[in-house]
């Protein structure tokens, strides 16, 4: 038997409050994302593309519809259970960086090695294995005040990556950056993309940043708009 | 992970050091208090426990006393020497009896003068007390049958009077009419349990005290001790039913004489300072109550503040009861602190206490381990209710919290 596709949307709907004031974030939408993937998901806000994020993040669960991450319906999974999901498969970039204060890059990385129960050793050279590939090898010890924008958001990547997880989240990576930074940190994403087979999901209302995935869904309303292969692919 | 998450926890509690350490002050106090009270309780009933073995084993003092009744107050039956030799004759079980008559004087040697008591007594005095002698002799059988005026000196009137002179055969003057020669030297003996100086006294044989001083022949009380610690309660009660019998009280009347043995005081003493140290020890206790609660106030603030910090480690794949025991680890590791700090004080404290106020400082380990488990106990449950808080987090909420 194939493999189960890593990510596939069933008719997978959000509502938010009830009755009047009901919103609908997501409207049925299916979809499918492959392993090795690049994906842009684009929209206006309230298009619905931050709800589908956090669902495909497992941080949150569809109000109908499924939600197969490798053939698991992850709405039938507890609190605990999306929480190994995520440390086991999923890495986070976030618009923000979101790296822990007054603590070093390195210890930033071990973090997510910290909650899989990696013994300090191994935690130590993953953490600066990662660090050498998104080319921070020598700002390990530095800690986030120390650090760039930009950097900063190489450390996140670093410590998205560093698990080694099947597909990585990135929810408006290059929001708080100028744009030479969100070049740089969008060909790093590439980078990792088309060496190391990373599947990634890119959120962003940036045209030009949308430009560097392979393939970007809009959204619109809560409804896919459009579905399309970009010139990257084909290259 | 628990190592990962103490160094974690103790990092978190040092970046806002002035801040952990008013939050644990609750609990530096409480134990503080807990260990100066439970340690200065023990050290008073060790010492008590001393003086009283110091002042002679299987003691007993036998006094006159006028139970309290309606009417004209009747007027003391004092002891006299027959007494004494009633109880050497006719209880069994008794090493020595000393009947003694106390009277307050002036002694003069050259231009020294002292304001001391005059114990008027026997030999046996020194075998009841246990009281050796410095220097010089004991009374001889002619000079107490004879009610001659020698006399032994207690260390502090030597020291007041003579200084470093030698006073044996010296003749100190003692008030307007009488004198006596120092044949003896008693050995220092300190302080009593009740803050006396059992050294101010001079003694002298009873016969003389009564003939030149007081001139009556009263015995104002009767000291004796006990061959054995279980002889001293059949020893009481056979002194009690001859003494009944030899006053003249009839069935139904009260004793009017008094019968204590050391024992009885010192277990009044040891329960009378368990009472307080419990006492005071339930106050403490309150103090590390309101310190968990300001350990829970405080952590329910950082709770707060680090929502997002939770929302990432939610979000990369902590579980609900790692962020779970990250606080409370936080909580336990900021009581246990403050505990251990609160012993140290506790502990200085005491013993600074202990050596101003003259007693004994104990240390026992086991009131440092209860306290310091007490604060643990107090870290946890105080903890757990903010680290609850912190592990229901939304990670969605928790990360878009500014």
């Amino acid at each position: 038997m194939a493999q189960a596709p890593l990510i596939r949307f069933d008719k997978v709907s959000k509502i938010y409050g009830k009755g009047e004031t009901e919103v609908r974030a997501l409207d049925g939408v299916s979809l499918q994302i492959d392993d090795g993937e690049f994906v842009a998901i684009m929209g206006p806000s309230g298009s619905g593309k931050s709800t589908s994020m956090n669902i495909l993040g497992c941080l949150d669960t569809p109000t109908s519809g499924q939600y197969y991450f490798r053939g698991v319906d992850v709405g039938t999974l507890s609190r605990s259970q999306r929480a190994l999901l995520r440390r086991n498969y999923i890495g986070f970039v976030f618009q923000g960086f979101n790296l822990l204060k007054r603590t070093t890059a390195r210890e930033n990385l071990e973090l997510p090695l910290i909650y899989r129960g990696e013994p300090a050793a191994a935690r130590r050279t993953q953490a600066l294995k990662a660090l050498d590939l998104v080319g921070l090898g020598d700002r390990a010890n530095h800690t986030s005040s120390e650090l760039s924008g930009g950097q900063q958001q190489r450390v996140a990547i670093a410590r998205a990556l560093v698990t080694e997880p099947a597909v990585i989240f990135a929810d408006e990576p290059t929001g708080n950056l100028d744009s030479s930074r969100s070049h740089e940190i969008m060909k790093l994403l590439v980078d990792l993309n088309e060496r190391r087979q990373m599947t990634i999901v890119l959120v962003t209302h940036e045209e030009d940043i949308a430009a560097y995935a392979k393939r970007q869904i809009r959204f619109r309303d809560g409804k896919i708009a459009s579905d399309t292969l970009t010139q990257k692919a084909a290259e | 992970m628990i190592w990962t998450t103490l160094q974690l926890a103790w990092r978190e509690l040092r970046a806002n050091l002035l801040r952990s350490l008013l939050t644990t002050l609750g609990i530096i106090v409480g134990v503080a208090a807990v260990v100066t009270v439970v340690t200065l309780g023990q050290g008073l009933t060790m010492k008590v426990t001393a003086d009283i073995a110091s002042m002679g084993r299987n003691l007993l003092f036998v006094v006159p006393f006028t139970p309290q009744r309606a009417g004209p107050a009747t007027p003391q039956t004092p002891f006299k020497m027959d007494d004494a030799h009633a109880i050497e004759r006719e209880v069994q079980g008794v090493l020595a009896v000393a009947p003694s008559t106390i009277t307050q004087t002036q002694a003069v040697y050259a231009s020294n003068s002292w304001q001391v008591a005059i114990t008027g007594t026997t030999n046996a005095f020194l075998i009841v007390r246990e009281w050796g002698l410095a220097m010089g002799r004991p009374f001889s059988d002619s000079e107490a049958r004879g009610g001659r005026a020698v006399c032994i000196l207690g260390q502090t009137p030597r020291k007041e009077l003579f200084g470093q002179q030698n006073p044996l055969g010296a003749s100190i003057r003692l008030g307007q009419t009488a004198s006596c020669e120092v044949v003896g030297v008693l050995a220092a003996k300190g302080q009593s349990t009740f803050g006396q100086d059992q050294d101010d006294t001079i003694l002298m044989p009873i016969l003389a005290v009564q003939r030149r001083m007081t001139g009556n022949d009263n015995v104002q009380q009767i000291q004796l001790s006990a061959v054995s610690a279980a002889q001293v309660k059949p020893v009481q009660e056979a002194i009690a039913v001859l003494f009944r019998e030899r006053r003249r009280i009839r069935v139904g009347e009260q004793d009017n004489f008094f019968i204590r043995d050391l024992q009885s005081i010192s277990s009044l003493v040891d329960s009378t300072a368990a009472l307080l140290t419990a006492g005071l020890s339930a106050v403490a206790a309150i103090s590390l109550l309101v310190g968990g609660i300001g350990i829970m106030n405080i952590m329910l603030v950082s709770v707060t503040e680090r929502t997002r910090e939770i929302g990432i480690r939610l979000a990369i794949g902590a579980l609900e009861r790692d962020v779970l025991l990250q606080f409370l680890i936080e909580a336990v590791l900021l009581s246990c602190v403050g505990g251990l700090i609160g012993a140290g004080i506790g502990l200085a404290g005491s013993a600074g206490i202990a050596y101003a106020i003259g007693v004994p400082f104990v240390l026992s380990l086991w009131v440092v381990v209860v306290a310091f488990a007490f604060s643990a106990a107090v870290g946890i449950v105080f903890g757990f209710f903010p680290a609850r808080r912190a592990a229901g987090l939304d990670p969605i909420e928790a990360l878009r919290y500014e």
